[in-house]
């Protein structure tokens, strides 16, 4: 079969739109399977979405039982993270609170990315006004300090998970706003812009076909870092007690809980704390191994 | 009925007037030449045609209909416009089959995959480049994909910026025999800005010479062979060009 | 005969792609007096790597092997890095194409001229100006003290190669090496400033290498032609001989090239089958 041979892939005139395609992906796929960090980052994640997917069925115990004749027992066979206060495996609850941290991280990026990158690309191709007036809106909410505005909101909003995310997204939108907007300056000159206005397109299909694909690149990059911020900034919240709120198995919440243990039973909080580190982390070098092979700069257009 | 008729035009950028007074006329199926050194307006002029440059005033008319300050779709099937660099007029995330199919999308024209592969063979680019991205042509083909992509709405007159002035030698022959060739198939008018004087002798039959934003003479192409220009500006630009005067 | 001022044989100049290890120059070979050389190709021909190998300015991973390369008798492959940077400037100089990139935007003329100076000898501030000065007026700039005083943006391109030229022709080098020195320049400025290379380079007796893609230019200021293609040399003959050129690609790129008197419907186009072009 043609799609399972890699010379299809690679073949310098390709024969149709979706060998064209392909043949890009694979090769930018290639890229960054040479990167061992990027490859590392991404088996982290992978590990990340099976775990959240199949939560229910590789805990081994329930995540909010109640055992009180077990409290505060140390990682052991039966225990691999111990158990907390209230007799509950914390390994169990470290699995499912991947499935909200997932869950946090997916929301926030599905609602600021979109909307920081078409303000950003619209600021950035008209110019004049609307940029200024744009521009003004995000030097508004980039000066405030992201933590602390989305305790305001949430503050406002009441605790509670689906709240703390509409905070996070709301801080996060303006980042990606401005390199939006930078990037659609660096070709908003262009002479290919100025060839697809001549033939009579609209400035709708300019920005949503030729403007916006030139910013993915960047986007995606600077969502994957940003990754590791926001579940920093979920962390947080939940630490402060006012993102998910008890029984749910958020991490950061875990955390919270666990401060008290902390010197005598370091577990509590230490290994949720680990399950934090280690995905900041696989996003962080995910998205600098995307940065390699998308970055025009290091001709990953290819 | 002239393909474009200039008069009395100011083109400013922002509180500079790059441009100012420039009145010619082209005729129908003429290839005429703007000719200058880099500041003297003459690629602002064009854009000025083609809507890319709104602050002006003046007189402006193409194929009989006043022209408007802005790029339109009506405009657009009368006239179009080669860029200067093959490099950054085509996008670098599109095949060249979708930068062809483009045109004819916007405007709702049907049978595609026709046009699109006539056009290519009319630009002399084999079928295997069809669904190439830009990186991978060279500069010579990118300019030919560039070409074809203007002539996919069948326009009667085409604005060229310096359409060879990025290629090499050999590459800007095959071009310019390109051009030469489709326009005496398809009846074009020519609007061709340039600073190489030679070039304006093998594709122009007159010329307009521009100085600082204004059109120092209006000079039939036969005026390279002798020299007999009568501004002393165009005299030392042909001069310069290497040219020999023959008094 | 006096020992030549460059002698470079069996010149390569090679670079890894995805594809393997490519030469961009294919054993060049040729012998520079005081005299005027130019080389002549399109891109890709390799002139500009030729340039800048005899600098030994190409950076790994590109790799540069001579069978022989010396300057002045002296062999320069071999030498440190160290020695090798005494060396540019001093004896060996190099002006490039674009002034606008080519000098350091935040820096005064005058004191980037001053900085090409001092990097080879040691003078002191007045003794420095003095020459600056007297540098900016041999490249015939109208008000030296005033000009020195400018930043790069501020001075026109036709200015700024002149600049380019006294900082590099400061320090008395034997050899310059001109990459393009005009192709960035108004045809009305370019006549001026190859005639002020080319009478520089009489007055102080100087070997210059001309790189460029126009023909007729290195005609009208060279001794000497090599046209090269894909990395090789395909005719080397005296400025006078090249309409008698016998070989394709280049009679090829002498009648591809519009004239002034052009009568021609067509312009010939180089058939590239019948050597391995670009």
């Amino acid at each position: 079969m043609q799609i399972l041979r890699r010379d299809w892939y690679l073949d310098d005139a390709p024969a149709s739109r979706l060998q064209a395609n392909a043949g890009r992906l694979y090769r930018a796929g290639g890229l960054l399977l040479r990167n061992p960090l990027a490859v590392i980052g991404g088996a982290i994640i992978l590990l990340l979405v099976l775990t959240a997917a199949l939560a229910p069925w590789i805990a081994p115990y329930s995540a909010v039982g109640q055992d009180l004749s077990a409290r505060l027992l140390p990682p052991s066979a039966q225990h691999w993270m111990g158990t907390d206060e209230l007799g509950r495996d914390i390994l169990s609850r470290v699995i499912h609170g991947a499935r909200i941290t997932l869950m946090i991280v997916a929301l926030v990026a599905v609602i600021s990315a979109p909307l920081g990158l078409i303000i950003g690309a619209v600021s950035g191709y008209f110019g004049g006004w609307i940029d200024k007036v744009l521009m003004g809106i995000m030097d508004v909410f980039l000066s405030m300090p992201k933590l602390i505005l989305a305790l305001a909101f949430v503050a406002a909003l009441g605790p509670g998970i689906e709240n703390a995310i509409i905070a996070i997204a709301i801080t996060a939108w303006p980042a990606y706003a401005r390199i939006a907007r930078a990037e659609t300056l660096t070709f908003c000159q262009a002479d290919f812009i100025g060839a697809t206005r001549l033939l009579g397109a609209s400035h709708g299909r300019i920005i949503l076909r030729h403007v916006l694909p030139l910013c993915t690149s960047s986007m995606i990059v600077r969502v994957t870092l940003d990754m590791a911020g926001i579940i920093l900034t979920a962390a947080g919240l939940g630490f402060l007690g006012l993102g998910a709120q008890p029984p749910l198995p958020e991490w950061g919440a875990m955390i919270s809980r666990g401060r008290v243990f902390i010197l005598d039973q370091w577990w509590v909080a230490t290994m949720p704390g680990f399950a934090i580190i280690l995905v900041s982390l696989g996003f962080c070098f995910l998205g600098d191994g995307l940065r390699d092979v998308l970055d025009p700069k290091q001709g990953g257009k290819s | 009925m002239s393909a474009i008729s200039l008069k009395d035009l100011d083109i400013s950028y922002g509180k500079a007037k790059v441009v100012e007074g420039v009145s010619f006329d082209v005729a129908e199926g003429e290839s005429f030449a703007l000719v200058g050194e880099s500041g003297s307006g003459k690629s602002t002029v064009l854009k000025a045609i083609a809507g890319l440059a709104p602050d002006w005033t003046g007189e402006m008319a193409v194929l009989g209909r006043s022209r408007g300050h802005r790029p339109d779709r009506g405009f657009a099937r009368r006239c179009q416009m080669v860029f200067q660099d093959p490099y950054g007029s085509l996008h670098p995330r599109k095949t060249v089959d979708t930068v062809l199919s483009e045109p004819l999308q916007v405007h709702g024209l049907g049978n595609r995959d026709a046009r699109v592969e006539e056009m290519l063979r009319a630009v002399g680019l084999d079928r295997r480049f069809r669904f190439r991205y830009p990186h991978q042509l060279s500069g010579g083909q990118r300019q030919r994909v560039a070409i074809a992509r203007a002539l996919m709405l069948e326009p009667k007159v085409m604005l060229l910026d310096e359409p060879t002035s990025a290629l090499d030698v050999s590459v800007q022959a095959e071009i310019l025999n390109l051009l030469k060739r489709l326009r005496a198939e398809q009846g074009l008018t020519y609007l061709m800005v340039t600073h190489n004087l030679p070039v304006v002798g093998f594709m122009c039959d007159r010329m307009a010479v521009m100085n600082r934003g204004r059109v120092v003479e209006i000079a039939p192409a036969t005026a390279l062979h002798d020299g007999s220009f009568a501004d002393p500006y165009s005299r030392a630009l042909y001069a310069a060009s290497g040219g020999t005067a023959h008094d | 005969m006096s020992a030549p001022l460059l002698s470079v044989e069996d010149l390569r100049v090679s670079f890894p792609t995805p594809a393997g290890r490519v030469e961009v120059v294919k054993g060049l070979s040729f012998d520079l007096g005081r005299e005027r050389l130019g080389i002549v190709g399109e891109s890709g021909s390799g002139k500009s790597m030729t340039g800048r190998a005899i600098l030994r300015l190409v950076r790994a991973p590109g790799q540069v092997t001579a069978k022989k390369m010396e300057f002045e008798g002296t062999e320069i492959q071999s030498l440190s890095e160290r020695r090798m940077r005494d060396l540019r400037g001093a004896r060996i100089s190099m002006i490039m194409q674009d002034p606008k990139f080519s000098l350091n935007p935040v820096m005064t003329v005058g004191r980037q001229i001053a900085e090409a100076l001092q990097a080879h000898e040691r003078l002191s501030r007045s003794a420095t100006r003095a020459r600056v000065l007297e540098m900016l007026d041999a490249v015939r700039i109208n008000d030296p003290a005033l000009v020195a005083k400018m930043y790069p943006h501020e001075i026109s391109g036709g200015m700024g190669q002149r600049v380019m030229i006294a900082m590099m022709l400061i320090p008395r080098p034997s050899l310059l090496i001109a990459d393009e020195p005009t192709s960035a320049l108004d045809v009305s400025v370019q006549a001026q400033v190859l005639d002020l290379i080319d009478e520089l380079v009489r007055d102080h007796g100087m070997g210059l290498i001309l790189i460029s893609h126009d023909l007729n230019l290195v005609l009208r200021y060279c001794d000497r032609i090599m046209v090269m293609n894909a990395g090789r040399v395909v005719e080397s003959c005296a400025a006078a001989d090249l309409h008698r050129a016998q070989h394709p690609y280049t009679r090829g790129l002498l009648a591809a090239v519009p004239r002034m008197h052009e009568t021609r419907d067509i312009l010939p186009v180089l058939d590239r089958s019948d050597w391995s072009g670009t």
